[in-house]
């Protein structure tokens, strides 16, 4: 195989500016990447006796988390079932191209909703951050690793976007708990200590922290590791599977 | 060379062969129609052509380029209109042509320019601007022609794209295919219209249960498998087949308010028609012979065998 690499970044950014324009307004998208964590944190801030602040990084990371892995789901189902998608394969693109183009429109979904959270806190709850570099890099990483987290959720493309939105929650929802966003990493024990570590989300937590309190649990540079390597493993068990569907349910 | 050159081409799904060994060349600037039943394989074979599907055996070269090898570059020179063929209902007709241009890397003037020409083209220009949501389904293929074209393809395969559409909407895609073709571009047809296959191509491809039950010019095909010879009639009133008893043909169909004869001898029968038809006064409304079709000879060629 030849390199294409001009046309493979055209139909990168084709795609992405594609799925910008069609899907970051649908319902799903709407309600399980913004409605949706909004309340999520009310019912858990509400009436417990804590400080804001605690949580604040926790809550950015669950709504990064929710919004940059909601796009994802949602496209290759929906263009599968509208008849959208043969279309689109027949232009010159290959698989990869058009998962990377997903993956960027959900992670600038993702990076823009946490942007806009970010400087309103800032202007209206004096959230103060303590270095500005390390959030803004765990906010690209954030949002890629769960971007592409997104995408692999839509791999089993031939199904109903509902039931893929279904399981993709079912997927999602777990990872919240064992995050240390409600709970402070250092504060887990035993069985929940060790689920934490395997929860990807745990680290944008934990770097998040270190942007805005300039303390974490884990070095950055774990962070940074640890969350690049999911985001690359995402992309290629996507990648593998989107291949091995693509033609189902066309 | 040839723009497509298909060797031994095979694809199975499990135990079931969908395309069965099918070689077959296209030379550049043809227009070459394949035909065939439901379910003979046409469009898993184009699905291989364009790259989609992988063979499990056989080649295939589009240009002389190797699909597998280089499947970007051959999709650069190679638009489809794919069966599935809907557009972004989300999208206005102008942004489902502009985002076919992005992809093929034409600069924004070129790709401002082009879709206003298709827009006018294919009668779309004062509706260019709305969600394709609101368009009919002929609306809507006419997007997705506009689509394969903005990049002025070598190669142009169409999946049954006149399928269930209006007159106007068919004559306006016929008519872009022609232009197409007369412009240099190869263009490969599939469709059940036996018709406009005969009228279109220089030469169609029968295909029947994944193999090519015959390949060649339409004429050819059509003198050589069918010999039948047939009288269509119709009368000021109704009539019933015993009418017909006394006149002596092997087959009678009736079509509406026609009745179609078939004969060996056309003159004989005319002649003994007309003189029932006085002798009952009855007027006759139309009389024409027709000759062997194609029509003819694919229903013989793809025929099941009882
Ligand atoms: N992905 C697949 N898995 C299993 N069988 C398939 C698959 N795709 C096609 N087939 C089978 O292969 C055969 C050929 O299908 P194909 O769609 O190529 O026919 P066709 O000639 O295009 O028919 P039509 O005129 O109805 O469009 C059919 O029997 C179909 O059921
Ligand atoms: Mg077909």
């Amino acid at each position: 195989m030849k390199p294409h690499i001009n046309t493979m970044i055209r139909g990168v950014l084709t795609v992405a500016e594609k799925d910008i324009r069609i899907y970051y307004n649908k319902p799903p998208v709407i309600i399980f990447g913004l409605i949706f964590p909004f309340f999520m944190f009310l019912a858990f801030y509400i009436g417990r006796d804590m400080d804001l602040s605690t949580l604040f990084p926790g809550f950015i990371s669950m709504a990064l988390f929710f919004t940059a892995s909601s796009v994802g789901p949602l496209i290759t189902p929906w263009e599968k079932q509208q008849g959208t998608y043969e279309r689109l394969l027949s232009f010159p693109v290959n698989i990869n191209t058009i998962l990377l183009g997903d993956i960027l429109a959900g992670a600038t979904f993702g990076f823009m909703i946490s942007i806009v959270v970010i400087v309103a806190s800032v202007v209206l709850l004096g959230v103060v951050i303590e270095q500005i570099m390390v959030l803004i890099l765990s906010l690209i990483l954030g949002s890629m690793c769960f971007a592409a987290l997104g995408v692999l959720l839509a791999s089993p493309s031939s199904q109903a976007p509902s039931n893929i939105m279904m399981l993709s929650s079912l997927v999602r929802f777990p990872l919240i708990f064992i995050s240390g966003i409600f709970i402070p990493i250092k504060e887990l024990e035993g069985t929940g200590r060790i689920l934490s570590q395997i929860s990807p989300l745990t680290y944008l937590v934990d770097i998040f922290n270190a942007g805005f309190y300039g303390t974490s649990v884990f070095a950055i540079s774990i962070d940074v590791l640890i969350l690049s390597a999911f985001t690359l493993l995402f992309v290629y068990v996507a990648s593998l599977f989107h291949k091995k569907n693509m033609l189902k349910g066309l | 060379m040839s723009a497509i050159q298909v060797e031994n081409l095979t694809k199975t799904f499990g135990d079931f062969v969908a395309v069965n060994g099918i070689s077959f060349e296209v030379a550049k600037g043809e227009f070459f129609g394949l035909l065939g039943p439901n379910g003979a394989g046409k469009t898993t074979a184009i699905r291989m052509l364009v790259g989609l599907l992988t063979s499990n055996d056989g080649s295939i070269l589009i240009q002389g380029l190797d699909i597998t090898k280089d499947v970007i570059s051959a999709k650069m020179k190679l638009s489809t209109v794919p069966e599935t063929r809907n557009v972004y209902t989300d999208l206005s007709a102008r942004e489902n042509i502009q985002l076919a241009g992005k992809f093929y890397g034409l600069s924004k003037n070129e790709i401002a320019e082009k879709s206003d020409e298709l827009l006018n083209e294919l009668g779309l220009s004062d509706r260019g601007d709305d969600p394709v949501i609101n368009f009919s389904k002929g609306m809507r293929q006419r997007v997705s022609i506009a689509c394969a074209v903005i990049n002025e393809p070598d190669i142009l395969i169409l999946d049954e794209p006149t399928e269930g559409l209006d007159v106007q909407s068919r004559r306006l895609l016929i008519n872009k295919m022609k232009q197409m073709n007369e412009n240099g571009t190869t263009v490969i047809l599939t469709t059940h219209n036996i018709e406009e296959a005969n009228q279109l191509c220089e030469r169609v491809c029968i295909i029947n249960k994944g193999k090519i039950a015959a390949i060649d010019r339409p004429e050819t095909l059509t003198s050589t498998f069918d010999k039948t010879q047939s009288i269509e009639i119709s009368f000021n009133c109704s009539v019933t087949q015993d009418f017909f008893e006394p006149v002596s043909v092997y087959r009678i169909e009736n079509y509406g308010d026609k009745w179609r004869l078939y004969t060996s001898s056309p003159d004989r029968t005319i002649k003994h028609l007309s003189k029932i038809a006085e002798y009952q006064g009855l007027e006759i409304i139309s009389l024409r012979t027709l000759g062997p079709s194609l029509e003819e000879a694919f229903v013989s060629l793809t025929e099941v065998k009882k």
